[in-house]
């Protein structure tokens, strides 16, 4: 047979579409209220009720009871109790075979628990069914093993909990994040209160009842609901020996500030401003999808996020025009539909602080590529937006976006390229892409940063710890130096 | 104004005008006066006069930074093997100084036997440190087992810059122990000396200045604390703070000013016992984990690596 070019199949910009393959949202099994978890209970908060917005509808999702600084006092007495009474004294086995408990309710759930993650934060199915859900149950699972091996962490041979820890997460990963926080915490004989944010509420309350369905004695986690008030209440509260959060370096810094001279223990996970560094050797079409990972993963709301493109000047227009090609295949819409890559923007609040920065990248003179891909008309949605031409004096370059939205900048030498990437007071993530290990384990010493992924981004371990340098934070989490933030260092 | 019977070895029996010491500060590998002009007297255990030492100024704080950055790079791209010989060296070239250490903890009023215990325990803590730079990455760090086809390790890096403050009461040894565990991480420092031991603190600036340490890796100023310490904590090239030497009533507005870049801040839990065990918990504090991740991929290509 002859084959002509006419009976080649037609690119997709000829008319191929994809059929929607919306998840069915029922898994979720959204009740339409929710109450915080305080004491072994779900209890009535004595705030005003809130409501929780689906980002991709826009659209009430549930109501949720607040808590009040009150029901804080109560929780945080109700961890007390438990911290004293019964989680303190209990063996490192028991509290590890109560924390296995937990990973495997998670993954028995993990289906509607993706469903309702997608619904509540308004990122794509794939990536809480993928990503988002396993690794929260991973990360109980592997803290579950810690339990009763406190002595070989290099802390001293039977190294103490801190007590009760306060613990406040953000929006981009509540789940994970809150799995972050919970299984070191326990694993270490320590007991929570976990604050989720007042936009992402709903599946840390579903893990609450996994917690208790897993049989926690009471007061061991507790969850309050609210907004940042309520955050500074849990983290500030005399009865509360150990403050960790994720959030950003604005809220860190006031909390670290707050706390001067407490002695209280604290951690911070901030934000970022990562790096992608990009040299002529890199294999391009491996590096273009670590780019197009790093940034539009979670629709760039991610604190370790490769926002800022350094691509090295031979290969900087044809790395540039492969990006384009490449983010433009990307489907944006319907956070439960399965062909989604990109989902919608948590808040309105924060879709506004993302417009508002990419006009500012306009009007100080970056030349602006965006997704031309239909963005749904409900919803909060901004399609993955591509800043050239951009200085290292941009505010586009120099604050944390937090959204779809990549900044490029050429360099020459690995030495300038070194110097661009730590040229921001954050310190969190980079990636670096070359051919050449040798180049590759340079740049990995040379980094200021936390995390740096050689031809790869975006990748998590419980067993790998994280965290930042500078004003993206301190200590870690995960690994033997995650477990560090949560006991006493008696080596 | 009186001469003490310390403030020159020469000068007790009257055979010959003594020469005595003007304790300034050490900078950049150098001992410049305060930019201020300013000194003051620090008094031996009988309040006379001891010396003129330098009163530095923020100025000084600052120019002091600017030399640790330049030093931090140095000491951090030093071996392990080799910052561990420099360290060792300080220990030599103190131990050569011994009955010097001890006159002076004697002149600020430290019996003999303790003086020169003191300074032995000094000896033995840097020398204890100078074993630790070569060990650190392997006890602190690991290769972390990732569940995908990735080569991924976790190894301590220094800080950066920390500025330190020295304790009170034990002249010698609580400058040694809180500078040591800053040193053998590799970190550079800017360290205000306890205002009454200056000429102690000075004196041990001479060593480490003989003792192959880069220029810059280690600071120190000596002056009003109060006057430093919030300069020190506020600088924005400061990457972390050892606030063991803090006076009580300075430590939360100290904090408080470390906040604004979100600076690592160690303070001792409990009152610091300089004969114990030093222990990790201060290496630890002024080092950074890292995390690399590099794919494995396949053999070969037909295998279907990760990458």
């Amino acid at each position: 047979m002859t084959t002509q070019t006419t009976d080649r199949p037609a690119p997709l910009s000829a008319g191929w579409t994809y059929a929607p393959a919306p998840e069915n949202a029922a898994i979720a099994a959204v009740k339409d209220r929710y109450l915080p978890f305080v004491d072994g209970g779900f209890v009535e908060g004595r705030g005003e009720d809130a409501e929780t917005f689906n980002p991709g509808t826009a659209e009430v999702l549930a109501t949720v009871s607040q808590s009040t600084t009150d029901d804080v006092d109560t929780a945080v007495a109700a961890a007390r109790r438990a911290y004293d009474e019964v989680w303190g004294p209990m063996s490192g086995a028991e509290r590890g075979r109560y924390l296995f408990r937990i990973a495997r309710g998670l993954a028995e759930r993990a289906r509607e628990l993706a469903v309702l993650e997608s619904l509540d934060n308004g990122k794509p199915i794939r990536e809480t069914r993928d990503f988002d859900v396993p690794t929260a149950a991973q990360h109980f699972f592997y803290h579950a093993g810690w339990a009763d091996k406190l002595q070989h962490l290099g802390l001293g041979a039977a190294p103490r909990p801190l007590g009760v820890a306060a613990q406040v997460i953000p929006w981009n990963f509540p789940l994970l994040m809150a799995a972050w926080k919970i299984a070191p915490a326990l694993a270490a004989g320590n007991t929570v209160v976990i604050k989720p944010a007042e936009t992402t509420p709903l599946s840390v309350l579903v893990l609450a009842e996994v917690i208790a369905d897993a049989g926690l004695p009471p007061g061991v986690v507790n969850v309050v609901t609210g907004a940042g008030d309520i955050g500074s209440a849990l983290v500030n509260h005399p009865g509360v020996d150990k403050v960790a959060f994720t959030g950003s370096t604005a809220v860190g810094r006031e909390i670290q500030r707050s706390l001067a001279g407490t002695g209280r223990r604290v951690t911070l996970e901030l934000g970022g401003k990562g790096a992608n560094i990009v040299f002529d050797d890199a294999a391009l079409d491996q590096a273009v999808e670590g780019i197009v990972n790093g940034i539009f993963f979670n629709a760039g709301q991610v604190c370790c996020a490769g926002s800022r493109l350094l691509v090295q000047e031979p290969v900087a227009e044809e790395v540039l025009a492969k990006l384009e090609a490449r983010a433009q295949t990307l489907r944006i819409g319907d956070p439960l539909d399965k062909n989604t890559d990109v989902g919608a923007i948590n808040s309105p609040t924060q879709k506004a602080k993302i417009d508002e920065l990419v006009g500012s990248g306009v009007a100080e003179g970056a030349q602006v590529w965006r997704s031309s891909c239909p963005v749904p008309e409900r919803g909060w949605y901004v399609a993955p937006t591509i800043l050239s031409h951009t200085a290292g004096s941009m505010r586009v370059v120099r604050e944390e976006i937090f959204g779809p939205v990549l900044t490029v900048e050429t360099f020459r030498t690995p030495d300038e390229a070194v110097a661009k990437a730590n040229n921001t007071p954050y310190g969190l993530s980079a990636g670096v892409w070359t051919e050449k290990g040798s180049r590759a384990m340079a740049m990995a010493g040379a980094l200021k940063v936390g995390v740096v992924w050689d031809n790869t981004f975006n990748r998590f371990d419980p067993a790998a710890s994280f965290g930042g340098y500078g004003e993206s934070g301190f200590g870690r989490e995960g690994g033997r130096a995650g477990m560090a933030a949560y006991l006493e260092d008696q080596s | 104004m009186r001469i003490g019977k310390s403030a020159s070895a020469a000068n007790t029996d009257g055979s010959r005008l003594g020469v005595p010491k003007t304790y300034k500060l050490y900078v950049g590998g150098a001992f410049p006066r305060s930019e201020s002009g300013r000194t003051y007297a620090v008094r031996d255990a009988e309040g006379g006069f001891w010396a003129n030492a330098a009163l530095a100024s923020r100025k000084d704080v600052r120019d002091a930074v600017v030399a640790a950055r330049k030093g931090a790079r140095a000491w951090a791209k030093a071996t392990p093997y080799n910052r561990g010989q420099v360290v060792y060296r300080v220990a030599e070239m103190l131990d050569g100084r011994r009955s010097d250490f001890a006159d002076l903890l004697v002149t600020g009023g430290a019996d003999r036997d303790a003086a020169l215990a003191e300074v032995d325990a000094s000896i033995d803590r840097l020398v204890h440190h100078a074993g630790w730079t070569d060990k650190l990455a392997s006890v602190l760090g690991s290769t972390n087992p990732v569940s995908a086809p990735y080569f991924s390790y976790s190894a301590p890096e220094p800080t950066g810059v920390v500025g330190v403050l020295a304790p009170t009461g034990s002249p010698l040894l609580g400058l040694v122990s809180v500078l040591a565990p800053v040193l053998a991480t590799g970190n550079a420092s800017v360290v205000v000396a306890a205002q009454p031991d200056a000429c102690v603190a000075i004196a041990f600036a001479e060593v480490l200045a003989t003792s192959d340490v880069p220029d810059g890796v280690v600071n120190v100023l000596t002056g009003s604390v109060a006057e430093l310490a919030p300069v020190l904590a506020a600088h924005g090239d400061v990457d972390a703070l050892d606030l063991t030497g803090a006076p009580a009533e300075l430590r939360v507005e100290l904090e408080r000013a470390a906040a604004d870049t979100v600076k690592r801040v160690f303070v001792p839990r409990t009152a610091p016992d300089w004969s114990a065990e030093p222990g990790l918990a201060r290496l630890r504090a002024f080092l950074e984990i890292k995390t690399v991740w590099h794919p494995t991929g396949a053999l070969s290509l037909s295998g279907g690596g990760g990458y």
